[in-house]
């Protein structure tokens, strides 16, 4: 019986629970709802719930735990070398799984009996072929072992199939009967419902830890296999970058990071003044009607997504960049640059700055205004001696925060940076990041057990770590400003 | 005696008029316009560049929209197409592209002996290159489909080559054609000739939106087709996915959840999670869901995972954002008619709050809409020519693009055709966001109540 099947059975038996269980609340208490503990339909909704939730659980720890099992039957077909390397071990089993498929289509679409796929050879005739025959593609031609594996694979696979369909009706039977039985005019139906509903939505609010769980495992973990394969002191202070896929490559951070700084560092220059300038006029000069049209258009620029700005770069600011500006001057012939990138990301960060900074102005007391004006100040004295030093914890934060977003950004540096890993001052030359690394050494096709691929891991902690740690500093900096005026 | 002239630094002061501004005054005055013009600067300037992007990819890419088009009648050379002369469907299979291409090639010509259209010394192989590669692999589908067809004579269009194309766009000029080695001046003074006899004209293409993307060779019959439709996937996954979850989760954390360590910590994680940047949720999908989960490459589910993970930090906020707003007054008054708290929330608070979620849940789906470095990382850059499969047959699974990864795959081509198609994704894209954003804005002016 196939996963899907089986959950139908599930949904009908929980169907049956739901229209039973209600039935035998109303009866018990001879059709009166108000001699019941609970409204009728809690009764069918706990008759329903006892069928999914332990027959769905039985389920779903079935299916994560039967490929582990089999897996470790299996081994046995490998050679001991196979069998201890995590790798190859993941590999071999891929290839299995993969023959199985396989077998299971050719079957399915009647091209071989089930037999046959049980007494096939690798002596009588290419496997690969049959099986690319239905449509099925193997990367190389399958040994006597992986065709033995992948035979036997299946034969546990329909008797794990078996059990799993018999515990999991066994269990959701069980639960039927169990909610049928219990159900009763006095049983608190809604209070053990309610737990359930509870219990679900504080399951729901566990993902963000599970997400962060995933990250920092998936990064920590794949970053150590890089680190066995590669000295962590070379990846750290290094200062050359030239992967090899032969093999002996140097993987120095130092360039990408001199890159990712530089481009923040350029995007700053431009979102600072400009964010700042646009806060200030509309939190102090702007009538509310410039104000409620200017404010959603800067804000437009924030919805656009990042791939158009990187095509901005790429064909529009860059090449005039290097026709205006890098070529007159001699300073460079590239329309990628640190320039371009930076620049183009500034504009991207300009309505992120000017908002932050627009909140901020915005939450210094009037008070301290009036006091100013009063003593014979300009507005724009007000603003840069009053105002703006009273803001500007919560300035730097948003600055902060926008050079956490400067250096995660990908497809902006993606297109208009380059991808020449160099240490060098000169801001038209093309220069690259840690995020173009990240994106160049993990698309295409990669094999995950090379330093030169593992390397992205590495490189995503390194941007994890620095991007977390800036953001952490700068809501330190904006929450300890807020708690001043409150 | 007053005290003020005995004080050192009182110099007494020339008597001066309020009315008249002194140099001091005008000073600050011309330091007050200058404080302002900056601002007005700072937003003319952020306001030209939005303008000024906003323009070029509209001028570059609107013409994707449109498409130089060949017309003229083929006649089915039987000897050609059916060299064996039984119609036999295997026999058929067996005549490559190469022979329809020859078939179409000999009736371009035809049509221009017969519409005295003059070729002045163009070679029949240049005029057989006007037509796009990808017109002989069409007509070879439509015989293959229908061997009736052949011996007949029919209508075909097919697009003309992307450098032809490009002529009548401006992007091609005479100048550019010397030095290109696949395109002669003489072809493009032919072409005019061709456009004014009617066999060759640009016209709308509505195949720029259901064509899948083609190689680097033939940009004229790449299209949006694959990567619409990866986009929808991943759309209706991330709502279902995200939206459920998103909701409990806020719910839990804005309702239910005890002021304990454990809540403390989700929250810090939610908040934390909305700042990491996109590209470490791509090494996440590519660990976690590709090489641990075994899920296949390229496929709607795993970006769908993927951007689920990135927008619920932001649906959550906006979800408790939004209970928040309704007032304690509807909660005591359901707990007071004898509801119970879980009662309370989805009886009453929860539809109360539905407008605003909805809204940040669609403003949410916009950021992921335009989401591409994650979508790299997980191998939907590839060149996807199969359209995926339905989605009640596992389509999910199939490998696809999204459409604003197809703008970064486009933007690395070489031919300058590809960034006109690029512009054009582009504005699709911006079209997709244009309405969920109104969508948005409609609901929230619709049913959004002030307390």
């Amino acid at each position: 019986m196939s996963v899907f099947l089986l959950l139908v059975v599930i949904a009908v038996l929980a169907l049956v629970g739901f229209v039973i269980g209600r039935q035998r609340a109303l009866a018990s208490a001879k059709g009166n709802v108000k001699d019941m503990h609970s409204l009728p339909v809690y009764y069918g909704w706990h008759g329903a719930l006892m069928v999914m939730v332990p027959a769905l659980i039985v389920l779903a720890l079935w299916l994560v735990i039967q490929p582990l099992v089999i897996e470790r039957q299996l081994l046995n077909y490998f050679p001991a070398d196979v069998a201890e390397s995590d790798a190859a071990r993941t590999l071999a089993m891929a290839d299995v799984r993969r023959v199985a498929e396989g077998l299971d289509i050719a079957i399915a679409q009647g091209a071989m009996t089930e037999t046959q796929a049980e007494v096939l050879r690798t002596d009588a005739g290419s496997v690969r072929d049959r099986l690319a025959a239905v449509g099925v593609a193997l990367g190389a031609e399958v040994t006597p072992q992986v065709l033995a594996a992948a035979q036997e694979y299946r034969n546990h696979a329909v008797i794990a199939g078996i059990g799993r369909s018999i515990l999991t009706l066994l269990v959701a039977l069980a639960g039927l009967i169990y909610g049928i039985r219990i159900t009763h005019k006095d049983f608190r139906a809604r209070n053990r419902v309610e737990q359930v509903i509870m219990a679900l939505l504080a399951l729901s609010s566990t993902i963000a830890i599970l997400t962060t769980v995933g990250i920092v495992l998936s990064l920590v973990g794949e970053s150590l296999r890089f680190f066995t394969m590669y000295p962590w002191q070379d990846f750290f202070f290094s200062l050359t970058w030239s992967p090899n896929f032969q093999g002996d490559s140097d993987l120095g951070l130092a360039p990408l990071l001199w890159g990712t700084i530089y481009i923040s560092f350029v995007s700053i220059i431009v979102a600072a003044p400009i964010g700042l300038f646009s806060a200030i006029y509309l939190a102090e000069y702007a009538s509310p009607r410039v104000r409620s049209v200017v404010k959603p258009a800067i804000e437009v620029i924030a919805g656009i997504p990042t791939v158009v700005f990187g095509l901005f770069a790429l064909v529009t600011l860059g090449p005039m960049l290097r026709d205006w500006i890098a070529e007159p001057t001699g300073l460079g012939n590239s329309g990628s640059s640190v320039m371009t990138a930076g620049i183009v990301i500034g504009i991207l960060n300009i309505p992120f700055v000017s908002s932050l900074a627009d909140d901020v102005i915005n939450a210094v007391p009037q008070a301290m205004r009036d006091g100013s004006y009063g003593i014979g100040a300009t507005k724009s004295e007000t603003i840069r001696l009053v105002v703006l030093p009273a803001a500007l914890p919560g300035i730097v934060g948003g600055m902060l925060l926008a050079l956490s977003r400067a250096i995660g950004e990908t497809m902006i540096v993606t297109m208009g940076a380059g991808a020449a890993a160099k240490l060098d001052l000169n801001p038209f030359e093309a220069m690259t990041t840690i995020t173009v690394k990240i994106v160049s050494q993990l698309t295409g096709d990669t094999e995950f057990d090379s330093p030169e691929t593992l390397v992205a891991f590495a490189l995503g902690m390194t941007l994890f770590v620095l991007t977390l740690g800036l953001n952490v500093i700068a809501l330190y900096i904006v929450r300890k400003y807020r708690e001043q005026y409150e | 005696m007053s005290t003020a002239s005995t004080n050192p630094n009182d110099v007494p002061r020339k008597a001066e008029s309020l009315l008249v501004p002194s140099a001091l005054m005008r000073r600050r005055n011309a330091a007050e316009a200058r404080f302002k013009a900056y601002g007005i600067a700072a937003i003319v300037i952020s306001l030209a560049t939005l303008a000024i992007m906003l323009f070029t990819i509209f001028s570059d890419g609107i013409s994707a929209f449109s498409q130089a088009t060949l017309r003229f009648p083929v006649t089915m050379d039987a000897a050609t197409l059916d060299p064996k002369g039984n119609r036999d469907p295997a026999d058929l299979a067996k005549v490559t592209t190469i022979g329809y291409k020859k078939v179409l090639e000999k009736a371009l010509i035809a049509e221009l002996t017969q519409r005295n259209v003059d070729v002045q010394g163009v070679s029949a192989k240049d005029i057989g290159s006007f037509i796009s590669g990808d017109a002989p692999a069409r007509l070879r589908e439509m015989v293959l489909a229908d061997p009736s067809l052949i011996g007949q004579t029919i209508d075909f269009s097919a697009f003309a080559t992307g450098r032809i194309d490009g002529y009548f766009k401006g992007r091609v000029t005479m100048e550019t054609a010397k030095l290109d080695s696949n395109i002669s001046p003489e072809q493009l003074q032919l072409a005019d000739r061709m456009k004014a006899a009617g066999i060759l004209d640009v016209r709308f293409n509505p195949k720029f939106f259901t064509n899948p993307d083609a190689s680097d060779t033939r940009p004229e019959s790449a299209g949006l087709g694959v990567a619409i439709i990866g986009t929808l996937y991943m759309m209706a996954l991330v709502v279902v996915l995200s939206l459920p979850l998103g909701v409990a989760a806020a719910i839990y954390l804005e309702e239910f959840a005890p002021q304990n360590r454990f809540t403390d910590l989700i929250e810090v994680n939610i908040s934390n999670l909305a700042a990491v940047p996109s590209i470490v949720f791509g090494i996440l999908g590519l660990a976690i869901f590709i090489n641990f989960g075994g899920l296949p490459q390229s496929s709607s589910l795993v970006g769908a995972l993927v951007l689920t993970l990135m927008a619920l930090p932001t649906i959550i906020i906006a979800t408790r954002a939004s209970l928040r707003a309704v007032p304690p007054s509807i909660r005591t008054a359901a707990l007071g008619v004898g509801a119970s708290k879980v009662q309370m929330v989805f009886h009453h608070v929860l539809p109360l709050a539905m407008p605003g979620i909805l809204t940040g849940t669609i403003l949410s789906l916009a950021t992921s809409l335009g989401e591409t470095g994650p979508l790299l990382l997980i191998g939907m850059e590839a060149f996807v020519v199969n359209y995926p499969a339905g989605p009640l047959s596992g389509g999910v699974m199939d490998p696809a693009t999204a459409l604003p990864v197809q703008v970064y795959a486009w933007a690395a081509r070489s031919d300058p055709a590809f960034i006109e198609r690029a512009s054009g994704a582009i504005i699709v894209l911006l079209a997709f966001l244009l309405v969920m954003n109104i969508v948005a804005i409609i609901l929230r002016r619709r049913f959004e109540r002030r307390w």
